[in-house]
């Protein structure tokens, strides 16, 4: 068993581009360059018109909780260590078919640990910020909007 | 045709326990000449063999162990809890196809050592779909569905209440059952909303049990089923299903997640089959977590979407362990939350049982039975039935 965080790859070509960008603290989106279909998570070819050409747009961020959950033991530890925490998938409010999984936070300081769930319901608005776990590597995590708190 | 061209024959399995001492070969050897046993076939006519990707015992060692003939088929499927009914269908159409003869499928699992299980597996980088949520949290199997449940509560106004009375249901056919782990150990609405949680909104009781233990099945021809000793369960019909745009699990980027690959498996499997869900009178349901028997009756058309709940109080709920007055008997050997989990094949036995006419919740009258495989992972279901 693991005791850090599993952490993604973010050197395959397929993605690369999305942990690219999440350096720099946006949200990259892979759209094909034939039909203008929105993928996730990136794959080499479209499955609308099997199109292999695609581009990567930058999303505002800006989403709405679609579910949560929280995670109680047993857990890896360094997910036992951050409970309490809440999980939630998000839709993108200017991708609406795209949705993302990240660990909701209060702020980048806090991180995750802390949240439970009584802190958000499905329909709240949150934002997307990235946490630096290495140089390379920068998770999702869904910051909520101040006019929701 | 496919249809009722094919039968199981024989069934066997290890006791189920918490713990067993012999290796997972020994089990599966155990429950393999149980199964050959009942059906009166030698192994030396086995010709084929169907198993899981997850099986870590393989079709060579098991057949050098037991002395199986030569072998012409031999098959796996992927996708963990979703295979079961996958296994026996691609084994019986070998058998049907006249590829094979006689057909050996089985499962041996020790999973109750906490080092077993998957998700404790996972890899310091991970590259491959759950890329995009482990490094969250989102970490095991019943996060992911409860990820869904949390969804479909908010959207149908589905309470832990409703939600409860699936695994209370199953626990009360389990004390019917000498084989179920659970057999005797109440189960009250208090106990359940009181039960730690393990992944809000899913609680320990929304959760299978963790079992050692192996089941095998023998599948033949209808021609030869005919001369056997065992009551033939002739497999109807079956189909795999995986939805299109699905992702394993983590199944969260479809147009609408709350469908699933049940409704690929359940709307060819109606297309072959002579019942329609209105004539299937028991249910063996896959339920590594409860919310999946909700999820299933509406995929498999006995309910509308979101009525899940409501169905399965007014029609499925044992008040007893019996299964007078149900209009369809569902998990009634206790099922994963309450027998066992040996990954969905101890249903597939409960449903030969109640074909066979003898269940510990035997459903009076019956002649088929619906078998289907895990929600939210690539997935299968059939329909056994009594009649040729």
């Amino acid at each position: 068993m693991i005791h850090d965080i599993p952490l993604p790859v973010v050197d395959n070509p397929i993605d690369a581009v999305f942990w690219q960008r999440a350096t720099g603290g946006k949200l990259a989106v892979q759209v094909c360059s034939s039909c203008d279909s929105a993928r996730f998570p990136p794959r080499p070819y479209c499955p609308t018109c099997q199109s292999s050409d695609h581009q990567w747009h930058i999303a505002s961020g800006a989403g709405t909780i679609w579910s949560y959950v929280v995670p109680h033991a047993p857990l890896l530890p360094a997910f036992g260590e951050q409970l309490p925490y809440v999980v939630a998938l998000v839709e993108l409010d200017d991708y609406p078919d795209i949705r993302l999984v990240g660990a909701i936070t209060e702020s980048l300081e806090a991180d995750i640990q802390g949240i439970d769930g009584s802190y958000v319901a499905i329909g709240d608005s949150v934002s997307a910020v990235f946490k630096k776990m290495d140089d390379e590597t920068f998770l999702l995590r869904w910051l909520k909007a101040v006019d929701s708190i | 045709m496919y249809k009722n061209k094919t039968a199981i024959v024989g069934i066997g399995q290890t006791e189920f326990s918490k713990k067993l001492d012999p290796s997972e070969l020994e089990l599966a050897c155990e429950a393999v000449l149980a199964a050959l046993a009942e059906a009166g076939i030698h192994p030396s006519e086995v010709d084929a063999l169907g198993s899981y990707t997850m099986e870590d015992t393989s079709e060579a060692e098991l057949a050098r162990t037991l002395g199986f003939g030569d072998l012409n088929y031999f098959g796996q499927v992927s996708y963990g809890g979703g295979a079961a009914p996958g296994v026996v269908g691609q084994v019986a159409l070998a058998v049907a196809s006249g590829v094979a003869k006689v057909g050996v499928v089985w499962r041996s699992r020790k999973r109750s050592d906490p080092r077993s299980r998957v998700w404790s597996q996972v890899n310091a980088r991970v590259d491959d779909h759950w890329k995009w949520s482990r490094p969250s949290g989102l970490l095991r199997p019943v996060d992911e569905v409860a990820m869904l449940m949390q969804r479909y509560m908010y959207e149908y106004n589905v309470s832990r209440e409703q939600l409860a009375q699936v695994a209370i249901s199953q626990r009360r056919f389990a004390h019917k059952n000498p084989r179920a782990l659970m057999a005797g150990r109440e189960m009250t609405l208090d106990d359940y909303m009181n039960a730690r949680m393990i992944s809000e909104p899913l609680c320990l009781f929304d959760n299978c049990l963790e079992t050692d233990g192996a089941i095998a099945v023998v599948i033949v021809s209808a021609d030869r089923a005919k001369d056997l000793p065992q009551t033939p369960v002739y497999i109807h019909a079956y189909s795999q299903g995986m939805s299109q745009q699905h992702q394993v699990m983590s199944d969260f980027h479809r147009a609408n997640p709350l469908h699933h690959n049940s409704n690929a498996a359940a709307s060819n499997l109606w297309r072959q089959s002579d019942y329609g869900p209105g004539d299937i009178q028991a249910a063996q349901i896959y339920d590594a977590f409860s919310p999946a028997i909700l999820f299933s009756l509406e995929a498999y058309g006995f309910c509308k979407e979101g009525e899940g709940a409501d169905f399965f109080a007014d029609n499925c709920l044992t008040a007893s362990g019996g299964t007078e007055g149900l209009k369809l008997a569902i998990n009634t050997s206790g099922g994963g939350l309450s027998e066992a989990y040996i990954h969905g094949m101890n249903i597939v036995l409960e449903g030969v049982r109640q074909v066979r006419g003898d269940s510990t919740a035997q459903v009076k009258g019956l002649d088929n039975c619906l078998i289907t495989g895990c929600d939210p992972t690539p997935n299968a279901a059939m329909i056994l039935s009594r009649c040729s």
